[in-house]
């Protein structure tokens, strides 16, 4: 078996990835790294989501990636025209963290909000949550094989985890 | 990103001053807690992609420690000071004679005192600032964390994230002994902060 390629996911970024390619995204904090995985046609989608709404974008064109509401569709018809079934799409998702500890404001509670509406970005789809790792108050970096569909979370305090 | 419209070049050489007058004065504020002198580089001020402004720090993935305040009042933004986990060390060892305890953590009272030096640099940077602008500029508590930098530095980047890809940052690296890098000051306003902050300086309004 060769080594799969890397595609790699920015910040308000997403991709997709199939025939042994592998995603990550690094350095999540408050922002989540959602994957989308049909296991027939091992085809994997990641995006690294930033803000909980599209709502309050100020931009004129908006960016998908960065939004949850956004993202979670936009990443559905990617993986769709590359041939997966959305039917068959389960969800993994890690991040959210709450990084720093003390409670100045809304901002400072954007890790949960992520968290929260991904799910129900995801709910609103139809698509189940297979698996996660979020809050906490660390760090991720995270890695999806599109052969298998699992997703790799590496963190500094916690190591290397599987989900 | 188009942040500002007009006099764009004149408007960053006035960050890069407030860059430098704000990190003179926390570079001053470290050399005396040191007892031996810090130097500092030039400012620079930067409108960068969100991915490129942990690069800065040695990559997303690089472990740091961060000292994070939010700054509220007339110029709302974000500061952070981040220094590699060899500099905090030798930080924690020079200030305080804290010898590593553990061999890749940090205590509670090695975090606090992190914290407190975070604290102490950025109240004089902050109040350099707010001396000079007569702008109020009131530091919530500082927050301390040890780990990715891109974890870290998206706190940094939320304001900006609803209206672009990009940030503008004002940075500044204090030296040791003019080489070694001993830490990185990261101011991030918000974007809305800026009118307030050239009309403070005199710089003509759009």
């Amino acid at each position: 078996m060769t080594e799969g390629t890397i595609v790699k996911v920015g910040m308000a970024d997403l991709n997709i990835a199939s025939a042994g390619g592998i995603l990550r995204t690094t350095g999540l904090g408050s922002c989540i790294g959602l994957t989308l995985y049909d296991a027939q046609t091992q085809i994997a989608g990641m995006a690294h989501i930033m803000l909980p709404s599209s709502q309050i974008a100020r931009e004129g064109q908006i960016n998908p990636a960065k939004y949850a509401d956004t993202a979670v569709v936009e990443l559905v018809a990617r993986l769709e025209k590359a041939g997966a079934n959305p039917s068959r799409l389960v969800a993994k998702l890690a991040g959210g963290a709450q990084m720093f500890a003390f409670a100045a404001g809304d901002s400072m509670r954007i890790g949960p909000r992520n968290v929260e509406s991904t799910k129900a970005a995801l709910a609103a789809c139809g698509i189940p949550v297979a698996a996660e790792d979020t809050g906490g108050s660390h760090g991720r970096t995270i890695e999806m094989d599109s052969r298998t569909g699992i997703l790799n979370i590496r963190s500094v305090q916690f190591g290397v985890k599987e989900i | 990103m188009e942040l500002f419209d007009r006099d764009a070049d004149f408007k960053m050489d006035v960050l890069r001053e407030v860059g430098n007058i704000g990190a003179g004065h926390a570079a001053t504020a470290l050399s005396k807690l040191l007892d031996k002198p810090i130097d500092m580089a030039v400012p620079t001020v930067s409108i960068l992609p969100f991915d490129e402004i942990a690069d800065k720090v040695g990559g997303a993935e690089a472990v740091v420690a961060a000292i994070y305040l939010r700054v509220e009042g007339d110029v709302p933004g974000n500061l952070f000071f981040i220094m590699s986990q060899d500099q905090a060390r030798r930080l924690l060892r020079d200030l305080l004679g804290f010898e590593a305890v553990e061999a890749d953590g940090y205590t509670e009272m090695e975090l606090s005192a992190l914290c407190e030096i975070g604290n102490i640099l950025a109240g004089s940077y902050l109040s350099s600032l707010a001396d000079l602008t007569r702008l109020r500029l009131s530091p919530s508590v500082p927050s301390v964390a040890v780990d990715m930098a891109g974890a870290v530095l998206s706190y940094g980047l939320l304001q900006y994230g609803v209206m672009g890809e990009d940030a503008l940052l004002i940075d500044t690296t204090f030296l040791e002994g003019k080489h070694e890098a001993e830490g990185y000051f990261f101011l991030i306003p918000d974007p809305e902060s800026f009118n307030k902050l050239f009309g403070a300086l005199g710089v003509p309004l759009e």
